[in-house]
């Protein structure tokens, strides 16, 4: 494939955030003119520098490694899968997309818009199919309906009837033709409203995640001791009612973090813990899963070290998450089962660390802290549901991983798994 | 001829009701889904309409329980449905129906449907 160095792709991105070579080499913790023989290919680099300086530029690591071709034929050759009926040439794929950038790039533009049209209509269709107010709007319109139809009958058949069942039919049908009146205009306002919901093409997560991403999952008024219903209601992002659940469900949660865990003095507290988040739960009193939440929705800056968050039920849906660099949580598709997210629902209650290589281009490592706790207060004779919570941090120390994690199969390039439950679209592996 | 009206729309049940009864019909009504199996066992009637919306249980739960039962086996049951979806028909029919119906319907509808059913009781 026709590339350019990695070492250029470093200076040129550096120089388009307008950031001195000094800066960038003391942030990664090298000298100036180290980074000027990198930036000129006199040496080789790769591993954690390579991630670090993508840290540090806001970039993926492989879009320095790999250059941009390497997103767009991971794009490309998935797809290639979905196709049936062409028969790409695979084995040529490079070539393409170094060639025909601009015609591969429609092809990767055009398959994602095939996947996002692919969820609208299952939206719509489960709509129909499963909307109870629908279905409940319709039957009172059908109701009313036959009693108007069946009086209307009776009075227009029975030309002699008695003057006390006369007065009772009109009456019936005075009542009944007011309801019908109101029952249609619900009617119509639902569908009007639901013609709007859907030109947005979001799911009451996906409401939720533009939500959270707007506030950077940090929310300045709950600190200061705002009512968690005024957040909501004031929120333009937050529409459905699905979406308003989820987001009280979330932001209830934070309060009560909040309180717990005041802002200045958990920013104290983890400096003096060194992040460690038995030792935070301990000093604040709080449960595990509680302190780990606080930690990931911190602002950055607060603390020295990234973290992301993913948590979920018993069902294994992703509640919500919140992105890390490096290990992807899918929005869509169900996760990968080797998460310590999942083996800590088997466990309930029992704290998990662990630290996983992520299975990407650059098996970047992490440390995963995960529990799981009840739902509600556990009661005798009813059966417990729990939740679980991950925090995810990026692994400095760079120990022998105790496992490999992906994020979603079909993206997933570990070959021998037990777990794997669909083949990978990585052909070639990475 | 004793028929029994399943049906939770007062004034739905007022018009059946008179209709019927124009035509010499003993029609006696029940208006929710609970008890209505304890309603066909007092009233013993010579044949049922069943709504499938019922408040409490589904007029197939109903229809369910009254082919399941011996004395009810046989009875003919007129089901009538808001909703006139293949799939309710055919569950409908599955579970033993005699005649399926969808509203709305004219009252002469009825009036047949009715007389059909009950001429060989």
């Amino acid at each position: 494939m026709k590339d350019r160095s990695i070492g250029s792709r470093v200076r040129e991105r550096r120089m388009a955030m307008k950031m001195r070579q000094a800066d960038l080499a003391s942030r990664v913790g090298i000298s100036a003119s180290y980074l000027n023989l990198i930036e000129h290919d006199k040496r080789r680099i790769g591993g954690k520098l390579v991630v670090d300086i993508a840290n540090v530029l806001g970039v993926e690591a492989t879009l320095l490694s790999e250059g941009a071709e390497a997103t767009l034929i991971s794009a490309l050759r998935e797809a290639a899968n979905v196709t049936t009926e062409a028969d790409p040439e695979l084995e040529r794929i490079d070539e393409f997309a170094a060639r025909f950038p601009g015609w591969a790039n429609i092809i990767r533009s055009q398959h994602q818009l095939g996947l996002k049209l692919e969820r609208t209509v299952e939206t719509l269709s489960d709509r129909l199919a499963h909307d109870p107010e629908l279905a409940a709007a319709m039957h009172e319109v059908l109701s009313m309906v036959t009693a108007v139809h069946a009086t209307a009958g009776i009075l227009h058949e029975n030309r002699e009837l008695e003057p006390e069942w006369r007065a009772r039919f009109h009456r019936n049908l005075s009542e009944d033709s007011q309801r019908l009146a109101e029952s249609s205009q619900l009617l119509v306002n639902y569908l009007d409203g639901a013609k709007e919901a859907e030109t947005r093409l979001a799911s009451p997560r996906d409401e939720l995640h533009s939500f959270l991403g707007q506030a950077a999952y940090f929310f300045p008024e709950i600190e200061d001791g705002a009512e968690v219903e005024a957040v909501i209601h004031q929120s333009e992002l937050l529409r459905s009612k699905g979406a308003k659940f989820l987001a009280r469900e979330l932001l209830e949660d934070y309060a009560a973090n909040a309180r717990a865990m005041p802002l200045d003095d958990f920013e104290v507290a983890h400096r003096e813990c060194d992040g460690d988040v038995a030792a935070l739960a301990e000093r604040f009193k709080v449960s595990l899963g509680a302190t780990m939440r606080r930690i990931a929705f911190l602002p950055k800056g607060v603390l020295d070290q990234d973290y992301g968050l993913v948590k979920c039920d018993m069902a294994g849906t992703m509640i919500y998450r919140k992105e890390i660099k490096g290990f992807s949580l899918p929005r869509y598709s169900s996760a990968c089962p080797r998460w310590p997210l999942f083996r800590a629902l088997q466990q309930p209650g029992q704290p998990l660390m662990q630290v996983v290589e992520f299975a990407a281009r650059e098996m970047e490592q992490f440390k995963c802290f995960a529990v799981s706790e009840p739902q509600g207060r556990p009661q005798f004779g009813q059966n417990t549901t729990f939740t679980a919570t991950m925090l995810i941090t990026p692994n400095r120390e760079r120990l022998p991983p105790e496992g490999q994690v992906g994020a979603a199969c079909r993206i997933c390039s570990v070959e021998k798994c037990n777990a794997r439950r669909e083949p990978s679209i990585l052909v070639d592996g990475i | 001829m004793r028929v029994l009206l399943i049906e939770d729309e007062p004034n739905i049940i007022e018009a059946i009701n008179f209709i019927l009864s124009r035509e010499g019909y003993d029609v006696v009504t029940h208006a929710n889904g609970h008890d209505a199996m304890d309603a066909v066992r007092e009233r013993s009637p010579d044949m049922i309409i069943l709504d499938v919306m019922l408040p409490g249980r589904s007029g197939f739960e109903i229809l369910e329980d009254l082919r399941a039962d011996a004395a009810y086996a046989e009875t003919p049951v007129l089901m009538l449905t808001a909703r006139g979806q293949t799939r309710d028909r055919e569950l409908a029919e599955k579970l033993g129906v005699s005649m399926f119906m969808t509203k709305p319907f004219a009252n002469s509808e009825v009036l047949d449907a009715v007389r059909s059913l009950t001429a060989n009781v």
